[in-house]
């Protein structure tokens, strides 16, 4: 049997040609409206753990979705199966299943005049990412734990170091002719070593590092001392009586809350009311000192895509400013709902209808070192980890486990676990009074450490 | 030969032939084990919001994936398209997790019998389409008539049929038919400036037929409707340990945060759970005996047989607050000279099989709900619950209420705002001290996360008393 491997040229072109394909059909079969997605990927991964490899797992996918319209019905179908056969099947069933659908007069793809993609290269795909050779990849996941658990010798047992690496391709077409892709890589490094104090108790924590690529990844040594030093702080935990101090959030933990202003921003949630910043666009809604910014047009970023899920460019939106709600993260149907233009937020899965995401979304950073943040208070609480998902975006309402350090004096004191942290994000947001100068992206969220004031610390 | 057997056999022209030379394969490099897991995936999701349908859809996914043991080392590789030379490939790239001789498969293959436990030729994925909008509809006007404050109804209905099949190299030939089925809906209630949010939702591997006798869309929209309006008047939560009652049902959540992921196999394997090497000792007071029952007739957590072809059990987890059992896969089982108790799960053919619960609940004890409520002179009685988390390796686990009441005097009082309950796994259970009659398992919504894979999962517990836990309100 004769075989020619395909030159990527070729597959970038044989997936265009498959999705302008399928909403040119749909248009022949009757559509209004139609609009194709088609994903590819790999991916691979490794574990080792205490040393030894525990998993490699190494695949590719494909899938394709559509969405068709008659008129202001619309339906869905996506499938794995992209044959011919697989193909009609998923036209016909879009057309059946819009017969149950209700008519939105909201409903439809972007107008031609709103479409487009970034131009230039934003640099989100590098094929070194796959560049090593099975033992180099699972050397990347040897050395990130070993430099873990060489830091001290209470890290005796471990979930591992890991490598990971990605790619994917995306194409969407629709029937207003817009016709984009982009590829897109991934690779990262971790390390979660266990330590165990000398009555027996356990503590986890983990580091990582991810980037577009292998030479933007930080060394697997730094990322186990890290992993090392966070673990080794959490040893001899205790639980607090209940008080109420300042907290200082450090970086990931205050990504967390930026995600909870992302949810509240959303323009699903604020057409259906479900989002306690619904009806605020203008207003102040949090201290003058805060700057939120979603950027979708970052090189490198990781929530950077040259157009969105609908085929929109992706913008830089300020969300809010010095305090103020200037915008929400919108796509074209929550724009359309709330009489305002889309923001190029359109989150497209292979299934239903558009959601809203991210681009890079960030704060600000402040001028203060979080050493200095922390040297201010004489009694508060740092807190590096958040537990579970007591928040409701409707009322605000913020109730969540956590685990820390204690501040005494100005200084870290000891750790602490088993307590939760409460108020109401409203509250919240206006009282951010410090904001640390250490904003970096590690993901496509980021906020530098946060000090919150008025916070009800639960514990014994 | 069954339903999906034939679906993989004749749909994807697949042999008994081509499944041993897929194994042998996938044991060219030496691997003590392999196996294939074929699925087919079909499922259907409709939503209704401000009372119109505004997003119907429909899926098909199928594929294989291809796992390899070696010792405690795993290889894995997945195809989506079935043709034989990827199944190769993939069975290839799994294959070099060991390195040695190639092994054989053992010749033929062993089908055990299997439980029966839900319907497929009437699962509800089977039934029309417009018999499924009409659910959502039916709970989008319930929830609007019970109340003029609910202004937003946002309603789903969502199927699927999972048709597997499992070829080990041990001869293990399972397959299933999984039929599931959930209906579901959120809605926003508001009064002047203050607003509030219900949500209900239900299903299992069952019928649509249960959704018209068993539980009514207006069952769901009622439950979601009434918490919401409760929560209008909800008043702050204390802050700091106190009696904490758990009503019957889905808080069994509890159980599932602070006891099931940490006795999962794995974990317990390397060592790295709070309960790693507590087998036999003291977990619970002696009241709580908890068992994992996949076997259950319908229930959302229930499996024939799990992932990798063993019939599902009933594991008994604490009894009588002793600590007995944990939840296995092969490997583990293998590893640590265990049985096996049919808890090797995947959310997908691309992902590697682990220990999972099925439906994980406490059996009920003597007392009345009325008693226990009286019991206590101020503490929190919580009835419905968010999502939870637990920290596996100190043990440290919350879960939030979304409906919870203060108890004062013996009496249920003021409805509490949202707020986290947080505990510690191996000491929690030790403080119940009163276990009521009323065992309930949940209504079926739950789904568990776990390394990223998510498998669909039931909790359940009579009524609870524990004599102190943290809760994580705002008032002092």
């Amino acid at each position: 049997m004769a075989t020619h491997l395909e030159t990527p040229t070729e597959a970038e072109a044989r997936l265009r040609e498959l999705a302008a394909g399928v909403v040119s059909r749909a248009m022949k079969t009757g559509a209004t409206a139609a609009e194709a997605v088609v994903r590819e990927g790999t991916e691979f991964s490794t574990v080792v753990r205490l040393g030894q490899v525990e998993t490699l797992k190494e695949s590719g996918s494909r899938a394709i979705g559509l969405r068709v319209f008659l008129g202001q019905r619309s339906a869905s179908t996506y499938s794995s199966d992209l044959t011919e056969d697989g193909i009609d099947r998923l036209i016909k069933g879009a057309f059946d299943l819009t017969r149950v659908t209700s008519d939105d007069p909201y409903a439809g793809i972007p107008e031609p005049v709103e479409q487009g993609a970034l131009t230039g290269d934003l640099n989100l795909y590098y094929d070194d990412v796959y560049s090593l050779a099975p033992e180099e990849r699972i050397d990347y996941a040897r050395r990130t734990e070993r430099a873990a658990l060489e830091a001290d010798p209470r890290l005796k047992n471990s979930d591992g170091g890991s490598f990971d690496a990605a790619t994917g391709h995306k194409v969407l077409a629709n029937s207003n002719g817009f016709v984009g892709e982009f590829r897109r890589s991934y690779c990262s490094i971790s390390a979660a070593p266990i330590a165990q104090d000398a009555n027996g108790a356990m503590q986890r924590d983990y580091w990582f590092s991810l980037a577009r690529t292998l030479k933007k990844l930080e060394s697997p040594e730094a990322i186990g001392r890290e992993a090392a030093r966070r673990t080794l702080r959490r040893l001899g935990a205790r639980k607090i009586a209940s008080t109420q101090v300042p907290v200082v959030l450090d970086p990931l933990v205050a990504g967390s809350i930026l995600n909870n202003v992302f949810d509240a921003v959303n323009g699903d949630a604020v057409y259906r009311q479900s989002s306690f910043l619904a009806g605020k666009l203008g207003e102040k809604v949090a201290g003058s000192n805060i700057t939120v910014i979603d950027d979708g047009t970052i090189p490198e970023g990781f929530g950077t895509e040259p157009f969105d899920g609908e085929g929109v460019p992706t913008q830089r939106t300020m969300v809010i400013e010095n305090g103020v709600l200037k915008s929400y993260l919108l796509n074209t149907y929550t724009a359309k709902k709330l009489g305002l233009k889309t923001t190029g937020n359109a989150a497209r899965g292979l299934a239903g209808n558009p959601g809203i995401g991210a681009g890079n979304l960030f704060l600000q950073k402040g001028e203060r070192t979080p050493q200095q943040m922390i040297g201010d208070i004489k009694r508060g609480l740092y807190v590096t980890q958040f537990l579970g998902f007591g928040v409701n975006m409707v009322t605000g309402d913020f109730s969540r486990g956590a685990s820390g350090l204690w501040i005494e004096n100005g200084e870290l004191a000891f750790p602490v676990e088993e307590i939760t942290v409460a108020g109401n994000l409203k509250d919240m947001l206006n009282n951010i009074t410090e904001i640390g100068n250490d904003l970096e992206f590690r993901g496509s969220t980021a906020a530098p450490t946060l000090r919150i004031d008025g916070m009800m610390i639960a514990g014994e | 030969m069954t339903q999906n057997q034939n679906l993989f056999f004749q749909k994807f022209g697949i042999t008994p032939n081509d499944l041993q030379r897929y194994l042998g394969e996938a044991l060219s490099a030496g691997g003590d084990y392999a196996d294939l897991y074929f699925e087919y995936l079909t499922s259907t999701s409709i939503a209704v919001d401000e009372s119109i349908v505004k997003s119907a859809s429909q899926g098909i996914s199928a594929g294989c994936g291809v796992r390899v043991l070696s010792g405690d080392r795993t290889g894995y590789a997945y195809t989506d398209d079935l043709a034989p030379e990827k199944i190769m490939r993939a069975a290839r790239t799994a294959a070099l997790i060991a390195r040695g001789p190639a092994k054989n498969p053992v010749e033929g293959f062993k089908e055990n019998a299997a439980h029966h436990l839900y319907p497929v030729a009437s699962a509800s994925a089977e039934a029309d389409i417009a018999a499924k909008l009409e659910l959502v509809m039916r709970c989008d006007r319930a929830a609007r008539a019970y109340d003029p404050r609910i202004v937003q109804v946002r309603g789903g209905y969502f199927d699927e049929i999972r048709q597997i099949l499992v070829i080990g190299s041990d001869g293990t030939f399972a397959s299933d038919v999984q039929p599931l089925a959930r209906l579901s809906l959120t809605c926003i209630a508001k009064s002047g400036e203050n607003s509030a949010r219900g949500a209900a939702g239900g299903g299992g591997r069952v019928g649509i037929d249960f959704f018209h006798a068993e539980k009514t869309p207006e069952h769901f929209a009622h439950d979601a409707a009434r918490q919401a309006i409760i929560q209008l008047g909800a008043r702050e939560a204390p802050a700091g340990e106190m009696e904490v009652v758990l009503g019957p049902g889905w808080p069994g959540i509890l159980l599932h945060e602070a006891i099931g992921h940490g006795l999962e196999a794995d974990f317990n394997r390397k060592g790295t759970s709070a309960f790693s090497g507590m087998l036999g000792k003291r977990v619970a007071s002696d009241k709580c005996t908890v068992v994992d029952n996949g076997t259950l007739p319908s229930r959302r957590g229930s499996i024939n047989v799990d992932d990798e072809g063993s019939p599902t059990q009933n594991t008994v987890l604490i009894e009588k607050g002793i600590l007995k059992g944990y939840l296995s896969d092969k490997l583990s089982a293998k590893l640590m000279g265990m049985p096996d108790t049919g808890n090797g799960r995947r959310e997908s053919y691309e992902h590697i099989p682990m220990p999972r619960m099925t439906n994980t609940y406490m059996l009920a004890g003597d007392d009345s709900p009325e008693d226990i409520i009286r019991s206590v002179k101020r503490g929190v009685y919580a009835v419905n619950f968010g999502g939870g988390q637990v920290d596996i390796t100190n043990g440290k686990f919350v879960f939030s209420a979304s409906e919870a009441y203060m108890i004062e005097d013996g009496q249920i009082t003021a409805p509490l705002k949202n707020c986290t309950l947080i505990g510690n796994g191996p000491d929690a259970l030790t403080k119940v001290s009163m276990v009521g009659n009323d065992l309930q398992l949940d209504e079926g919504v739950g789904t568990c996360g776990k390394d990223g894979q998510s498998v669909p999962v039931g909790v359940g517990i009579p009524t609870l008393k524990l004599d102190s836990m943290t809760v994580g309100g705002t008032a002092r």
